[in-house]
């Protein structure tokens, strides 16, 4: 993975110091909290309902053991002794005092972690697949190339101030594990007549205007990745409304243009640009590229996985994805145990995944934005030890991507914004699903919940969505259906009035109870929803 | 009655105003009708508080219970994790806020 040089370093080093000296004057009352509010912002300190938040950047998701020892030790050091892994690949501490922030960042950038740009209207951490260098079905690692547009992005001075923030995400397969089209920018890595590429999505996004970013360019050479973002950015940046923040974001601004004539304006941006040598040396990709070099995998390891234990086959068949090397997977720890809270971890936890990052994945680990875990390299005859481990502390739930595997947002418990609860809506329905046993026969089922409409937890893209809200003062979900955020990507839609807390764990069984009672041989309950539509489940759920 | 919160300068804490200083219980609160704008000026001049402000609350068993639901989460903790609330022993705290 990439390691800072000393550029990097200094200028995290720098930017600590001062907001050192930013923090002081604002306890020493020489900056009022109108004058500090976009200063600790820009270093991703927040202030939510009960005290200071910090969200920390994990550039595109990847963390080794030291990293995520750092982030545990943080945890005891300043919090209280959790951290909560968020759907953009980040961790987000609740309990942060102003008078200790400073300190923390200097924590974290001993070990190359900041919070620069996770807030404010500029361009936010870069997100990428979680399987990036270890999928089977990657055209390259996707990560140099995220890597490349964070070294772009981080302290731009003309992208410091957009009309709204900014997110991208980095693909190199077909199949979408990144909510790539759910982005401002997507870009999708691409091969064409033997060159690679990149392919660019515009205008994507959740939030109160969903919206399914289109392909505005199927490929850039990629030596000219840097020059055609910064062309969209440029646009982006002196057409975008600042007017008004709910019409502020890129989405809106190609909405309203129209798909062609925003792409005409950026490659007209684009033909002028060619000459500013704006362009890193490609000499410089070549160096990321080497950070991102396949670990040693074992030749011929072995194929073989003693599946005698049923609680681990389970597990194997559940957690586990196919590698890119023969005798390795990449393992899925899940932070959603029945009746927990998704994204949830203790420090104690953090420190086991280090070390069994250490031990089993070449040092490895993946933030995915589904708020779990990966071990990327993993090879097939160390998962019964890896999963022995996991279960002993509390992580060893085999639920990935089935309805237990919730996304939720930290809704009204924790967050300002937010208009109702969601993670005790997660509780109850990973409750009622473990008891009923009928998660194994609904297969996939992705199912978000949001506290809000700004849906961190992206229950516009769920094959179940849920989105409180507050209808006078009490608490009230929308059941929605229909959503991905995949390759075949959809948004969902809101199936009638609302539901009370007890109401809405009811709803989603019933609509699940729909999917199994509909369903044909190896549809998935989204393949279920699109061939019957809407009209099975407004009557079971409304009658 | 309309009481005064905000959040403690220097640790974020949720604090409230009981007349004389800041308390972490909602329950020490005072009414400040009419005079919350004076009161939360002074006292955030002095850095005493961190963007104050007045909501709506009630009376219940004799003490200030916030009117919306946002505010008494805020008042107590999170929902989710009673051990980290400011009642982490009380059973019944769950039915304060809902």
């Amino acid at each position: 993975m990439y390691l800072y040089d000393q550029y990097d370093q200094a200028m995290v080093d720098a930017r600590v110091e001062e907001f050192r000296d930013q923090a002081r004057r604002r306890l020493e009352g020489k900056l009022s909290e109108d004058q500090f509010k976009p200063l600790r912002l820009m270093n991703g300190l927040y202030l939510q309902l009960h005290a200071y938040m910090l969200r920390v950047a994990i550039p595109y998701g990847t963390l080794n053991s030291r990293q995520m020892h750092a982030l545990a030790d943080i945890a005891d050091k300043y919090d209280r002794g959790y951290g909560h892994f968020t759907t953009r690949q980040n961790i987000q501490y609740n309990w942060i005092k102003l008078e200790e922030a400073a300190d923390l960042l200097a924590d974290l950038a001993k070990d190359e972690m900041h919070a620069i740009q996770t807030s404010g209207n500029c361009i936010r951490n870069i997100s990428s697949d979680h399987f990036a260098g270890a999928a089977a079905d990657e055209l390259v690692d996707p990560r140099p190339y995220a890597e490349l547009l964070r070294q772009w992005s981080s302290f731009h001075p003309e992208f410091s101030y957009l009309p709204r923030k900014f997110k991208i995400a980095v693909i190199a397969s077909d199949t979408d594990r990144a909510a790539m089209r759910l982005h401002d920018i997507g870009i999708q890595v691409v091969e064409q007549d033997g060159e690679l590429g990149a392919a660019f999505y515009v205008g994507g996004g959740m939030g109160r205007t969903p919206m399914i970013a289109p392909c505005i360019k199927d490929f850039v050479p990629l030596d000219r990745l840097v020059t055609y973002s910064e062309a969209i950015l440029r646009v982006y940046n002196r057409f975008g409304r600042r007017d008004n923040k709910y019409k502020a974001r890129i989405k809106i601004l190609v909405h309203e243009m129209g798909k062609d004539s925003f792409t005409q304006a950026v490659d007209e941006e684009f033909a002028r640009m060619l000459d500013e040598g704006i362009e890193p040396p490609f000499a410089e990709l070549e160096r990321i590229r080497t950070f991102f070099e396949d670990p040693l995998f074992e030749t011929g390891a072995s194929e073989d996985i003693d599946r005698s234990d049923p609680d681990f086959a389970l597990w194997v068949d559940r957690n586990t994805v196919a590698h890119k090397a023969s005798g390795y997977v990449s393992a899925v720890i899940s932070l959603k145990p029945v009746g927990g809270i998704p994204g949830d971890a203790t420090s104690e936890q953090m420190r086991l995944m280090a070390d069994l990052a250490k031990d089993y994945s070449f040092d490895e680990l993946r933030v995915m934005h589904t708020q779990n875990i990966v071990l990327p390299h993993v090879r097939k005859a160390d998962l019964h030890a890896l999963w022995t481990a996991l279960d002993e502390a509390g992580l060893g739930s085999p639920n990935l991507d089935t309805i237990e595997d919730i996304i939720a947002c930290p809704g009204l418990d924790y967050c300002s914004l937010a208009n109702a609860r969601s993670i005790p809506v997660a509780q109850k329905i990973s409750e009622r699903f473990a008891a009923n046993g009928k998660t194994e026969a609904l297969g996939q089922l992705k199912l978000k919940i949001s506290g809000c409409i700004n849906a961190c937890g992206h229950h516009h893209a769920g094959h179940i969505g849920i989105l409180g809200v507050d209808k006078k003062g009490v608490e009230n979900y929308q059941l929605l259906l229909g959503g991905s955020e995949a390759e075949d990507v959809s948004l969902a839609k809101i199936t009638g009035p609302g539901f009370d807390e007890a109401g809405i764990v009811n709803a989603v069984e019933t609509a699940a109870d729909v999917y199994l009672r509909e369903r044909e041989d190896g549809e998935r309950f989204l393949d279920t929803y699109r061939r019957i539509g809407m009209a099975p489940f407004k009557e079971a759920l409304y009658g | 009655m309309r009481i005064l919160t905000g959040n403690d300068l220097k640790s974020g804490a949720v604090t409230w105003w009981t007349g004389q200083d800041w308390s972490l219980h909602v329950e020490d609160a005072v009414d400040v009708s009419g005079s919350e704008d004076e009161i939360a000026s002074r006292e955030e001049a002095a850095r005493r508080v961190n963007v104050p402000y007045a909501i709506d609350a009630e009376l219940h068993d004799g003490k200030p219970r916030p009117a919306h639901i946002k505010d008494r989460v805020r008042a107590l903790g999170p929902t989710v994790r009673p051990d980290l609330t400011l009642k982490p022993a009380d059973p019944d705290i769950g039915n304060w806020v809902i």
